[in-house]
């Protein structure tokens, strides 16, 4: 089986979709000859040129808004915001406008583009470089939220985002771009709304986000090691979600455990946990759901600090083990 | 054609600095210039994470434009801030410390590289986010004319930040309360892989001033004393309550963008050029001061930056217990 990185498996999707589509092309700071600053865009200048591969000034709202009207117009335009935290400045267009336009227009009107921007600590960058935004979109109707986890996903999810006629945010993560995984070589899609079993259990169901997703899979491993058996699920899309499969697995295991990077106040988790209690899972709920993540603080630049600011393998395994105990 | 060439005790005078100002100022750039080269290679050796973004080549524009300031004005500095602080007066023992993530640097560890600040000394922070600090030097400027003082603020940016949005607004804004900023664009020719002539369908950066009705000046950037001139210029106007001045300082940076740049952007036959007039060398020989004596300068200010290193690398990691310190007032 072929193995690709995650960054080479978005690259691959951005080749082959601009290869066969002639309205697709990319915009964005430094994504032509630098390649974009974790490198996702490299080559495709090379092969599509400037007219397609657009490097822009630094300058976030125009490059959401050159998103939002080209594709109004008939383009599918996939912007890169160099880290997720610039997109606060491409709010106004995002929020206000390529969410809403399809709504206000009765419906006669499509936005299909893209954004990708990665999010997530981890490299020592800091407080305004290390953010995990997921859920300020999530709250915004009208806006599609993907976070892809493996390189398989980040290029089905890919293709699937830009074929689908809705602004679509998608979030990488900067610790991902490196891992690997199989990727196969022909253009695939995977669907958006499509909630994924990653891993099945008896014990527990660990439904994670991003990278979270990989450090449950390790954490589940060392687990298993002592008789516990974790279910992880991968929502995949966050909005609109398919909640469908978390629900039901929360029903076979009675247990739940929501991970997430971003700050646990006003996160995912709390989404999560309110869908599981207003479902027929409450019923079935031999424990408090609970929810491990980012600690309610700014990323801290000294790396000790930054390391136990959001969730790690560790803290997986030990907060399964305590709501599997019932010591919660 | 005069025939009296000035010699440079003249050219100092003139300007009311002396010998030994001169000679602290040339230490100066020497000490950013080592500080950089230490950081690069801490980085190489794998003692720091993140990034950093260097600022050897620019060490001229930082002197020149602190050398006018008084200590109770205000800073509001860029990502490429490590010279500015060092001018500013910063203690390089603290900005080191940051640099390593530890409890006795500027922001105790939390803030790194990008974000160092030195509130006590007025030195609101570098950014990490370009054009951050535009914006909030208005609000300084507003407060600086609401408490009646003759401070003025200055507002670091590279040519990349008069591409956002914020600039317009802020310089904009700054210009028709009059208010007191020096508005300090340091253009490198990138922003990034993006250069200016790219970037920009203006010549100069500094006629943009024209579209907020304020003076613009475009200045040799590594030319210490020109740089200090223009600058005088703008915070005498600024203390006057004339208004804000767009100053744009041609320079370039010898390293690449931050720690991973192949530079694929820009030819060696240009970072060549550009090295042909370093600022520290120019301002030496400007000073008439011997090769041999200049290394003993040099000497001296990696002396400065080893002792900071020390220091850091002694001092103590934040403890994880305080993790939730700080976020609150
Ligand atoms: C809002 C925002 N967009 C993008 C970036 C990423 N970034 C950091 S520095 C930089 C280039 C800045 O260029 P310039 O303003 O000319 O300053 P220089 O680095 O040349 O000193 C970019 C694109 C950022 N930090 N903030
Ligand atoms: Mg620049």
């Amino acid at each position: 089986m072929r193995e690709l990185t995650y960054k080479d498996a978005l690259n691959e999707a951005l080749f082959q979709v601009m290869k066969a589509d002639e309205r697709v092309f990319c915009i964005g700071e430094d994504i032509g000859v630098y390649g974009g600053a974790f490198g996702v865009t490299a080559g495709l200048i090379e092969e599509f040129g400037e007219e397609r591969v657009v490097d822009t000034p630094i300058s976030e709202a125009g490059i959401a808004g050159a998103c939002v009207g080209s594709a109004v117009t008939g383009m599918r335009p996939v912007g890169e915001i160099q880290f997720m935290d610039f997109v606060t400045i491409s709010m106004e267009q995002l929020v206000l406008q390529a969410a809403k336009i399809r709504f206000m227009f009765g419906g006669k009107a499509t936005v299909p583009m893209v954004l990708r921007m990665p999010g997530g600590s981890g490299t020592g960058a800091a407080a305004q470089h290390s953010e995990s935004l997921e859920n300020w979109f999530v709250h915004v109707p009208g806006l599609k939220v993907v976070m892809p986890s493996s390189p398989y996903d980040a290029k089905g999810l890919l293709l699937a985002a830009i074929e689908d006629d809705n602004p679509v945010i998608f979030i990488e993560h900067k610790l991902l771009y490196k891992t690997k995984g199989h990727v196969p070589e022909e253009m695939y899609t995977v669907p958006l709304s499509d909630t994924k079993v990653v891993r099945e259990g008896r014990d527990i169901t660990v439904v994670a986000t991003s990278i979270m997703v990989n450090r449950a899979l390790e954490a589940a491993e060392q687990l298993a090691a002592e008789g516990i058996e974790v279910e992880i699920i991968d929502p995949r899309t966050l909005n609109p979600l398919d909640e469908e499969p978390i629900i039901r697995s929360v029903i076979k295991t009675g247990r739940a455990l929501i991970v997430h990077e971003a700050v646990k106040t006003g996160g995912y988790g709390g989404e999560l946990v309110s869908r599981i209690m207003e479902s027929e899972a409450f019923d079935y709920l031999d424990a408090p759901i609970r929810r491990l993540a980012g600690l309610d603080i700014p990323i801290p630049y000294n790396r000790t600090l930054e390391y136990h600011t959001v969730p790690q393998i560790e803290s997986i395994v030990s907060e399964v083990k305590r709501i599997v105990r019932g010591e919660v | 054609m005069s025939s009296a060439v000035n010699t440079f005790q003249d050219e100092l005078a003139r300007r009311g600095l002396s010998i030994e100002q001169a000679h602290a100022m040339l230490q100066t750039m020497m000490e950013i210039r080592a500080f950089e080269e230490m950081a690069e290679e801490l980085f190489a050796r794998g003692l720091v994470h993140g990034t950093m973004h260097l600022s050897i080549g620019q060490e001229a524009s930082a002197v020149g434009l602190s050398a006018p300031l008084r200590p109770d004005d205000y800073l509001l500095n860029t990502h490429r801030g490590h010279g500015h602080c060092l001018a500013w007066g910063s203690d390089p023992k603290l900005m080191m410390a940051e640099f390593m993530g530890k409890e006795t640097g500027y922001c105790r560890g939390r803030g790194g590289s990008m974000h160092i600040a030195d509130v006590e000394s007025n030195n609101l922070g570098a950014n990490g986010i370009v054009a951050g600090g535009i914006p909030i030097s208005v609000g300084v400027g507003l407060s600086i004319k609401l408490r009646k003082t003759d401070q003025v603020v200055t507002s670091i940016f590279g040519d990349g930040a008069a591409n956002e949005g914020a600039f317009h607004e802020s310089l904009n804004m700054a210009s028709i309360w009059n208010l007191p900023v020096i508005y300090y664009c340091e253009n490198n020719q990138y922003a990034m892989s993006m250069s200016v002539e790219r970037a920009f369908n203006v010549e100069k950066i500094s006629q943009r001033a024209a579209a907020y009705g304020i003076p613009g000046k475009t200045v040799d950037g590594n030319d210490l004393l020109a740089v200090r001139d223009v600058v005088a210029e703008a915070v005498d106007r600024a203390r006057a309550g004339h208004g804000p001045t767009l100053i744009e300082a041609l320079t370039y940076r010898y390293k690449g963008h931050s720690k991973s740049d192949r530079q694929l952007y820009r030819t060696r036959d240009e970072v060549k050029e550009w090295q042909s007039r370093d600022p520290i060398l120019r301002f030496a020989a400007f000073l008439e001061i011997d090769s041999e004596t200049r290394k003993a300068k040099q000497a001296e200010a990696r002396q400065v930056i080893e002792d900071a290193l020390t220091f850091a690398t002694e001092s103590p990691e934040p403890d994880v217990s305080t993790i939730l310190e700080g976020v609150y007032a």
